[in-house]
């Protein structure tokens, strides 16, 4: 079957199984592997990516199902060859550590600070909630998003 | 040179919160981890492994899965060139333990625990590697099991090894606890229980294997410990210098990759096949197989004087090592040491006892026997302080070890212990307190100490070497076997060569964990890779920097000592200045090395006798004091964190972002240990693998973890730092323990404090 796809902005037209999902699309076949797997069932967020802009746990998503939809992964967040604010945010902050879970929290984020751009602690945890992190507690996740929000880096 | 970066106010990046090299690639996601890697002609490999607890091997029959167009290879036990594997004490040491721990890499006549591996299998895709999975033929005769270690230290249990299931004893006896009981004021007794638990990190077990072009058998996996290469030698039978083990960052270990995970099984399928494989763990292999935390059973009776003074304490505790030893004997001797709390105890008596069960094996985890302990005598402490009416902060504070004290094992603490202070910075960090928001919500606080070894056992005589070298541009490389597993160990050292060799961070690049081109320096466990790479880069840079200067004070004019590195040049005391890449050329041109190989031997002594308290056991110790604010809804019996700060004396900050983060992140794996994770077990089946079913902590379910950090300046590690990984995970169980009887005078006494316990606790349910 034919997978039709808008990868980080480009078309793609890829042959896959019809039991595939997108995770292994990206992954298995497509060699992007800015894309994590953590459980392959949907609850750790590792494996997030945007589609259509919404944020989705790529091994949930069937890739022969996903004709012509718009498809972001961490790569697609790249700005003139330069960090986007929020990644730099993470960084300045310490809300990296083993880095597994940061490509899906960034996703994420993202996509919740579009539908709610000034938020508080509290929401922005819950927002956080389907991402697991078992390295940092979160609370440096939080402040870098927090800081983010307040524009620290340039964001307006 | 000692003196001159010894005080805080003279370094100029040790002790600052430095951007880790490794934060700004994982944001963009150029980080390989051990699963982000393929080669050319690559295979891809799966386990067969047991549904049963205990059961005999009455038939394997791989002869169809072997026969399936795309299938490379298929192993069972006898395929295997020598199928036992050591899986006690690796790393770079000298001496082994008590014990001799072993399993079957394959097993052979018996299974001894769900999961355990059967068979291996090599395919074209990993579609038919799974498929040629099931298409092995295996006929299970189904033995009786024991499941609780009661149950297997009974009379007539079924022995799950050829020997009884006491794996390992320890005993302490100092003082005369009887009589000391008998005289006390008040004697609290208390029998505690704490739960299986998983590491749970977030990158499943991983690895591709391949034969380098020069013959050298390579794995690169996802790994705390690439020592690790010697035993997969052995199982392969072929030189030690075969083998080459290249360590990735890792998505996460807290312990559950310190024991081998892939790195047998690729080695024999690459040696078998010739080819590139591969092997990714599933979620619900990760959690059905993986050795995990102990659960222990814990029986104190503690008695206090009128001053609220400890005077004896009796210490009981069993374990369930599962199904094989691994590291059980060494993390219950830590249990052992640190059982009577970080507290002046003059009378203690200890009987620790781990057997083996047909539950999932156990070993290392994050605190590593530690962390059991705490639960128990900080729960203790608590009820001796209500009992006398004493406040938490006060009851630690006449209690705390002090410098020169000596341990129930009969070791001098010789460090600073700050556990007072810790107490009033966690408690006062707190702030003021929550109003109850109803009715039938009360709020409470309560405190926890610990305390945590850093470094190994002295008797393995651990060690770590590292090697720092000058490109001719100036820039710097150091090369360290140190693992590193998201801490920032690898960026802590840049820190480190940085401050002694005056170079910008930004022109040190780093390679570690690759056993076979960068120096050893043993395992990213126990607490101890900023102290011993640490100081083993520490050293090194420093007699790297004292030839150079050297040199430059030859350029100069001048003593050696007048010279300072900074900024990427050489100064002296007047101000004159010299590039450090004319200072090379001239190195090469006299022939003085740019580049310098150094060992830090860690303090070693010989094994002592715990019963008779005869010494040292471990290097030195991290103390922590931490204070959590509960809300509990008496109607439900549900806890909500409100507030939690967790102080720890860290000697010296080398990165306090790092640190903070350390603290943090232990903190609320130490909430999830204390709140919500259990791994259940049923007769030795595993009804909790998947993420949807073994719960670990998101952000919607823990506050903020305000950081306290303490820099004492005593500690044994570089620049006079203390080990800070596992500290942080110890004090949370209790913490929250204390805060509930605080709020509702109930006292839970098993983990995980789930609702229903609680409810049941406070008379909701019969």
């Amino acid at each position: 079957m034919i997978a039709r796809l808008v990868l980080n902005g480009r078309p793609r037209e890829v042959e896959v199984r019809p039991n595939q999902t997108l995770l292994e699309l990206l992954r298995d076949t497509l060699g992007i592997f800015d894309v994590k797997e953590g459980c392959d069932e949907g609850v750790c967020g590792v494996c997030t990516v945007l589609l259509d802009g919404r944020p989705v746990s790529s091994c949930l998503v069937l890739a022969a199902g996903l004709r012509g939809r718009a498809v972001v992964t961490l790569r697609g967040l790249e700005r003139n060859g330069g960090l986007h604010p929020l990644q730099e945010a993470f960084v300045r902050h310490g809300a990296v550590q083993c880095g597994f879970c940061t490509p899906g929290m960034l996703l994420t984020t993202l996509a919740f600070l579009e539908r709610e751009p000034r938020p508080d602690r509290e929401a922005i945890r819950a927002a956080l909630e389907g991402n697991l992190c078992r390295c940092t507690g979160y609370t440096k996740i939080v402040d870098a998003v927090e800081a983010y929000v307040r524009g620290e880096l340039g964001h307006d | 040179m000692t003196d001159a970066v010894a005080t805080r106010d003279a370094l100029r990046i040790v002790g600052q919160p430095v951007v880790r090299h490794d934060a700004r690639d994982k944001v963009v996601a150029a980080t390989a981890y051990a699963a982000d890697w393929a080669l050319p002609g690559m295979l891809h490999a799966a386990v067969l492994r047991s549904p049963y607890p205990s059961a005999r091997i009455v038939r394997l029959e791989t002869k169809r899965a072997t026969a399936m167009a795309g299938v490379a290879v298929v192993l069972t036990a006898k395929d295997v060139p020598r199928n036992t594997l050591a899986t006690d004490v690796p790393g770079q040491t000298t001496a082994v333990g008590p014990l001799r721990a072993t399993l079957h890499v394959l097993a052979e006549d018996r299974v001894r625990h769900q999961g355990e591996p059967v068979a291996l299998v090599a395919a074209e895709t990993l579609e038919l590697a799974r498929d040629a999975v099931e298409a092995i033929e295996v006929e299970y005769e189904v033995t009786p099991g024991v499941f609780t270690p009661e149950a297997a230290l009974a009379p007539g249990a079924p022995p799950v090894h050829g020997t009884g299931n006491l794996l390992a004893q320890w005993r302490i006896a100092r003082g005369d606890v009887a009589k000391a009981l008998a005289g006390a004021n008040v004697v609290v007794e208390g029998e505690y229980t704490t739960q299986l638990v998983d590491a749970a990190y977030l990158e499943p077990e991983s690895g591709v294997a391949w034969i380098d072009s020069d013959g050298v058998i390579t794995i690169r996996l996802s790994t705390q410990v690439i020592e690790h290469f010697r035993d997969v030698a052995e199982v392969l039978q072929v030189p030690q210098n075969r083998v080459r083990v290249i360590g990735t960052y890792l998505g996460g270990g807290f312990g559950g990759k310190e024991d081998v995970t892939v790195e047998a099984y690729l080695g024999l399928l690459t040696l078998k096949t010739g080819r590139p494989v591969k092997m990714v763990w599933t979620r619900q292999e990760s959690l059905l197989s993986r050795a995990k935390r102990h659960p222990y059973r814990l029986r104190y009776r503690t008695g206090a004087n009128a001053h609220g003074e400890i005077v004896a304490q009796q210490i009981e505790l069993l374990a369930d090592a599962g199904a094989y030893a691994y590291l059980s004997a060494l993390v219950l001797l830590y249990s052992t040491v640190t059982a009577a709390g970080p507290y002046r105890v003059p009378a203690v008596e200890v009987d620790a006892r781990v057997a083996y069960t047909n539950n999932p094996p156990t070993s290392a985890m994050r605190g590593f026997g530690a962390m059991q302990t705490v639960f128990a005598y900080e729960s203790q402490l608590d009820r001796v302080a209500r009992a006398l009416g004493m406040d938490p902060v006060a009851v630690r504070r006449v209690n705390a070890l002090r410098r020169g004290d000596t341990l129930p094992v009969g070791q001098v603490i010789e460090t600073h212990v700050a556990i007072p202070e810790l107490c009033e910075r966690a408690w006062a960090a707190l702030g003021p307190p929550t109003a109850a928001r109803a009715p039938h919500i009360k709020v409470g606080r309560g405190l926890a100490c610990n305390f945590q070894p850093y470094g190994r056992i002295v008797w393995l005589h651990d060690w770590a070497s590292a090697w720092v070298g000058f490109e001719m541009d100036g820039s710097l490389v150091i090369r360290c076997g140190c693992p590193d597993v998201g801490g920032g160990q690898a960026s802590s050292l840049c820190q480190i060569a940085a401050e002694v060799l005056g170079v910008t961070l930004t022109r040190i690049s780093v390679h570690v964990s690759d056993s076979a081109l960068t120096p050893l320096a043993g395992t990213t466990t126990a607490s101890r890779q900023l102290y011993m790479s640490g100081n083993a880069v520490l050293k090194t840079a420093r007699e790297l920097r004292a030839g150079l200067l050297g040199v430059a004070a030859a350029m100069l004019g001048g003593d050696a000592d007048d010279l300072d590195m900074d900024e990427d040049r050489v100064v002296t005391r007047d101000g004159r200045t010299l590039a450090i890449a004319g200072l090379l050329a001239e190195c090469a041109r006299v022939g003085v090395p740019r580049s310098h190989l150094g060992v830090y031997h860690a303090p070693a002594g010989e094994p002592v006798d715990l019963a008779t308290g005869s010494g040292k056991v471990f290097p030195d110790y991290t103390f922590g004091a931490h204070a959590a604010e509960v809300e509990v809804d008496t109607e439900t019996g549900l806890v909500r964190v409100l507030g939690y700060a967790a102080a720890h004396d860290v000697g010296r900050a080398i990165n306090p972002q790092s640190v903070e983060g350390q603290i943090q992140g232990g903190a609320v794996q130490g909430l999830g240990y204390g709140l919500m994770e259990e791994v259940v077990v049923e007769n030795g089946i595993n009804l909790t693998t998947s993420f949807a079913t073994y719960l670990i902590p998101t952000a919607a379910d823990v506050p903020d973890v305000r950081a306290v950090v303490v820099e004492s300046g005593e500690g044994l590690g570089p620049f006079n730092a203390r080990g800070i990984g596992e500290p942080p995970i110890g004090p949370p169980a209790a913490a929250i323990a204390n805060a509930i009887e605080a709020a509702t005078g109930a006292r839970i006494t098993r983990l995980p404090i789930t609702a229903e316990r609680v409810a049941r606790a406070l008379g909701l349910l019969d």
